[in-house]
């Protein structure tokens, strides 16, 4: 084992951050007889890994290294761990969305008790953090591989706590079939991309990429853009994450949506700017389309659920999308030689990175304090949570005003970067080029109309209102430790929205070390001055004007005389003698302008099925109405090729005989072709 | 110092007093050209005070959403107003946002709003919001392809540049790309105003409601702030259709004389639209809710042309 002077630091915290996720997965098998026991030991070591590995993160950002070598662990090359600034920046986003989530986790797993092993929770919750660590850290193929099948195998079983369901059975099947197709792409882009270089150390790659084929490197990028796509969950290959992240328990659903597909926004920034150094112009611009594309539809798909979990995972779509833009957007910049834009681009695309790993777990931790609540994911039968969850209805508006990237929170700092850089692409002179921009930035403000639709969505129908179901007049208040989790991450939303300055310098210096220019941006104590005066933007100012106007409106009304009082009366409604919920409007309904206008894309499924009364045509007995979106993709482009599969395995079966003779012919065959083609 | 804050204060009471005066100068004329006599222009002033002097009656169903969000409209609108350059182009607090940080303020009001609609639990409220809501996200890529289209002409974001560059510009209405960039503009402030042939303010036809099903459950000062700052949203939009599009008169340099010359210009800019919508609104009737996509993909169309032009003519 080797360590370079001036890493004690970063490398005890590595320890720090291992040791805790070990005895966290320890401590809950151990007690794996006692439930309470193995629920706080197992979250209470992953509250202390997460937390070494915030530190970690924030050492790497201000410039800590960290080189590790241990070359008995694994066969071929060894476990090899480093940390650049841009592994670093993700250690980070894991550890913001893992702190809360393991506070919120020890209480939240209380419901679990008695129906699901704790100690399997434990376990995997740890080896999920532990692994999504190590696998930003890797700096070979094997500790690369290694561990990302650590993360997702781990992430499997979690998914598949509640694998009584059926639902469940499903979305794990389809997890493990995605990301294992996933997994074989990356083996081989990777296998190709060691062989063209000849190293298996991934900091060599940059500098040897250049050794590499024309065709080698289109095929090594298609390859690996589709293993790390495919875990991103970019449109088509998301038919995984809505149906996986929903079923997992909330505090897993808010690390996966959060933070693991946000590995394979990591992969693609190694590919598009370092191992695979600069590359050609479709890269960037085939990037950019799936971008536009998964961020509209994911937001589409979004806007007409009404489970609300599944809700939060197509929103997830929807922002990997945004996310990707920039990506797509840095690389383009590259390939036409604007490095200090590509670096803007990919600050607005490491903010909106940190941002989503902030709020969607905020959702989603809100969501799971509705579900604890109500019992239901069914936004249906939700509604009134606002009077009986006044707390938890709190942060999730923070969530869903800042998902919606306005102001004065975090999620329209980057989304605001994100509008400049784009706009910036007018420096290329290329025609076709800037109209693939202008495309994608109307792309992007559709999406962004459409998410504060569909937050308007997720919160008034789940929060506002009278109570739609028995469940929902019942919640109450879920306890302190969740809240507190969802506060701490609230107040993240807040903060960087308000002061993201100290920050955008640490990202701008991650970029620059990855596109050897430093973005033109520059910071006032609280303003952002992008490219020359291109574009300003001061967020401090807008939120203490926002305020001091908000204080000011009432003083005014008061002193210039206005009636102040005010009574309670009930809503009005044509007459009718009482007001129920049935009086309200629908998740379904308020999706429904949505569903009409863009019906080409939902091609929805309509029944009406009306039961008149026996003796006369104008009582009616029961009304059932069924309207739902189907998914194209599923139906036009994985039904095939699932048929297809089952096709060849059923022929494939002729070879499987059960003859025992036969098999040991086969190996014979097998044996002697690979030594033929070994010599 | 002393004038910066001058400026902004004239700005915001330009905006705040300007605003009920703006809306009954519409209704007067529109009711001119429908051979009506109509109210005084000043009514909508004596409107708003007796909703002041009114108890407010509020749904027991209603949580503080619907009590905040009347205060956080006006306060996007007024901190709206202190961002957009109305009479100079040195205004003090322009750096606080560009046109992109303008359109996102509209859009907050417009999620508290919809947000109000769905609280009091009555189906017309929520009707309103989730029509407020697409038509709010229909329009936004318009807005920002228009937005792409004015960056490129002026080269910049900030407002107060694209009013210079533009009143130093002697060719600029000759600009194709510049007309189909106002046409486009003109049509989405139509539909996040709440204009015909987007939505009518006249009605109160439950069925047909946008903005006023939002409003259907507010009294007293709520509905008097809910209806000031969506006055002040009208005149906002319209004096930024004027300096955007038509720098004329704008004040380059802080003096006296110039801010009255481009006071009485943006009188006259201002005034001039609200005669143009009012005898729009005489002519077409309300469209559909469904055939709204048509209209505002007709209006991102007209966007998309003057970026294309701006790109062929770069």
């Amino acid at each position: 084992m080797t360590i370079a002077p001036g890493e004690t630091v970063t490398l005890n915290l590595l320890l720090l951050t291992l040791g805790g996720f070990g005895a966290g997965a320890v401590g809950a098998v151990l007690a794996a007889h006692r439930p309470r026991v193995s629920r706080w030991a197992g979250h209470a070591g992953a509250l202390i890994g997460a937390m070494a590995t915030f530190a970690l993160g924030v050492a790497g950002l201000t410039g800590g290294t960290l080189d590790v070598m241990l070359p008995t662990i694994l066969p071929v090359g060894g476990l090899s761990l480093g940390m650049d600034r841009l592994s670093a920046f993700f250690v980070l986003v894991i550890a913001v969305a893992a702190v809360p989530s393991a506070v919120y986790a020890i209480t939240y797993t209380h419901a679990y008790e008695g129906k699901s092993s704790l100690a399997g929770m434990g376990l995997g919750f740890n080896a999920f953090l532990a692994g999504m660590v190590l696998v930003v850290l890797a700096r070979n193929v094997l500790t690369f591989l290694v561990m990302w099948e650590t993360m997702s195998l781990a992430s499997y079983f979690l998914v598949m706590t509640e694998a009584e369901h059926r639902d469940t059975q499903d979305a794990g099947w389809i997890y493990l079939v995605m990301t294992h197709a996933g997994f074989a792409c990356l083996l081989i882009g990777f296998l190709v991309m060691a062989h063209g270089t000849d190293t298996m150390n991934l900091s060599e790659w940059r500098a040897a990429s250049a050794t590499l084929s024309g065709p080698m490197r289109h095929a090594v990028f298609v390859l690996l853009a589709l293993g790390f796509g495919a875990k991103a969950g970019v449109v088509p290959l998301h038919v995984w994450l809505p149906k996986a992240h929903p079923a997992a328990p909330s505090h897993v659903s808010a690390m996966m949506s959060g933070v693991m597909i946000k590995l394979g926004i990591y992969g693609l920034i190694r590919i598009g700017f370092d191992w695979l150094g600069v590359g050609a112009s479709w890269w960037g611009g085939a990037i950019l389309v799936v971008a536009a594309v998964s961020a509209v539809l994911g937001v589409l798909y979004a806007l007409v659920e009404s489970d609300l979990k599944c809700l939060l995972a197509y929103s997830s779509v929807e922002n990997i999308g945004i996310i990707l833009l920039g990506v797509g957007a840095g690389m383009l910049f590259q390939s036409y030689h604007l490095d200090t834009l590509a670096s803007l681009a990919l600050v607005a695309s490491l903010c909106h990175t940190l941002n989503h790993a902030i709020f969607k777990p905020l959702l989603f931790m809100g969501a799971g304090a509705v579900v604890h609540a109500t019992g239901t994911r069914n936004t249906e039968e939700m509604g009134g949570l606002i009077k009986r969850m006044p707390q938890t209805a709190v942060y999730f508006l923070v969530g869903s005003v800042a998902i919606a990237a306005l102001p004065p929170f975090n999620g329209f700092i980057s989304e605001w970067l994100m509008f400049q850089s784009l706009l910036l692409s007018f420096r290329i002179s290329a025609t076709g080029t800037n109209l693939l921009f202008a495309l994608s930035i109307a792309a992007l403000a559709l999406t962004s109309g459409l998410a504060a639709a569909c937050f308007v969505k997720a919160f008034g129908i789940t929060f506002l209102a009278l109570p739609r179901s028995e469940h929902a007049a019942q919640a109450r208040e879920v306890p302190w430790m969740m809240r507190g989790a969802m506060g701490l991450l609230a107040i993240a939303c807040l903060v960087l929205g308000v002061a993201p300055t100290a920050f955008l310098r640490l990202l701008d210096a991650t970029a620059a070390d990855l596109t050897g220019a430093h973005a033109d941006l520059r910071f006032n104590w609280n303003v952002i001055v992008a490219n020359d005066a291109f574009a300003a933007v001061s967020p401090l100012w807008i939120a203490v004007a926002l305020v001091l106007l908000l204080a000011l409106v009432p003083v005014v009304l008061r002193v210039i005389g206005a009636n102040v009082g005010w009574r309670t009366y009930e809503t009005w409604g044509c007459g009718r003698a009482l007001q129920t919920s049935r009086f309200e409007y629908t998740a379904t309904a308020f999706a429904n302008p949505f569903k009409r206008v863009f019906s080409l894309l939902y091609r929805p499924v309509k029944e009406l099925d009306i039961q008149f009364h026996p003796d006369s045509r104008f009582f009616v007995e029961t009304i059932t109405y069924r309207n739902e979106a189907r998914s194209i993709f599923e139906e036009a482009l994985y039904g095939p090729m699932s048929r297809l599969v089952q096709w060849v395995a059923h022929r494939a079966r002729v070879l499987q005989s059960g003859n025992v003779s036969l098999y040991l012919l086969y190996i014979l065959v097998a044996l002697v072709v690979l030594l033929a083609l070994a010599g | 110092m002393l004038i910066q804050i001058l400026i902004e204060t004239i700005q915001l009471l330009i905006v705040g007093l300007g605003a009920p005066f703006l809306v009954g100068l519409v209704r007067r004329v529109k009711a001119r050209l429908q051979g009506r006599r109509g109210a005084s222009v000043l009514q909508p002033y004596a409107d708003l005070r007796k909703l002041l002097a009114k108890e407010a009656v509020e749904s027991e169903t209603t949580s503080w959403i619907f009590r905040f969000t009347p205060y956080l409209l006006v306060a996007t609108m007024l901190l709206s107003a202190l961002l957009v350059p109305l009479l100079t182009t040195q205004t003090p607090l322009g750096f606080i946002g560009n046109i992109i940080v303008l359109m996102y303020l509209f859009l907050l009001g417009t999620f508290f709003l919809a947000l109000a609609g769905l609280d009091a639990g009555s189906a017309f409220g929520g009707m309103g919001s989730s029509r407020e809501m697409a038509i709010a996200a229909l329009a936004e890529p318009t807005v920002m392809i228009a937005i792409v289209a004015i960056a490129l002409r002026a080269g910049n974001t900030g407002l107060d540049e694209i009013v210079r560059r533009g009143a130093t510009d002697s060719l600029l209405l000759l600009t194709p790309g510049h007309l189909l960039a106002f046409m486009a503009f003109f049509i989405v402030a139509l539909a996040e105003t709440g204009r015909l042939p987007v939505d009518n303010p006249a009605t109160h036809l439950e069925l047909t409601m946008i903005h006023e099903a939002i409003a259907l459950e507010y009294s007293g000062r709520h509905l008097m702030l809910i209806e000031w700052a969506a006055g002040m949203k009208l005149l906002i939009f319209l004096a930024l259709l004027s300096n955007l599009f038509f720098p004329w008169g704008v004040a380059l340099t802080v003096t006296p004389a110039a801010l009255a010359v481009a006071f009485v210009a943006l009188v006259a800019k201002v005034g001039t639209l609200a005669v143009g919508i009012a005898a729009l609104e005489t002519a077409v009737a309300k469209l559909r809710l469904f055939r709204l996509p048509a209209l505002l993909s007709g209006s991102f169309a007209l966007a998309l042309l003057a970026v294309i032009s701006f790109l062929f003519v770069k």
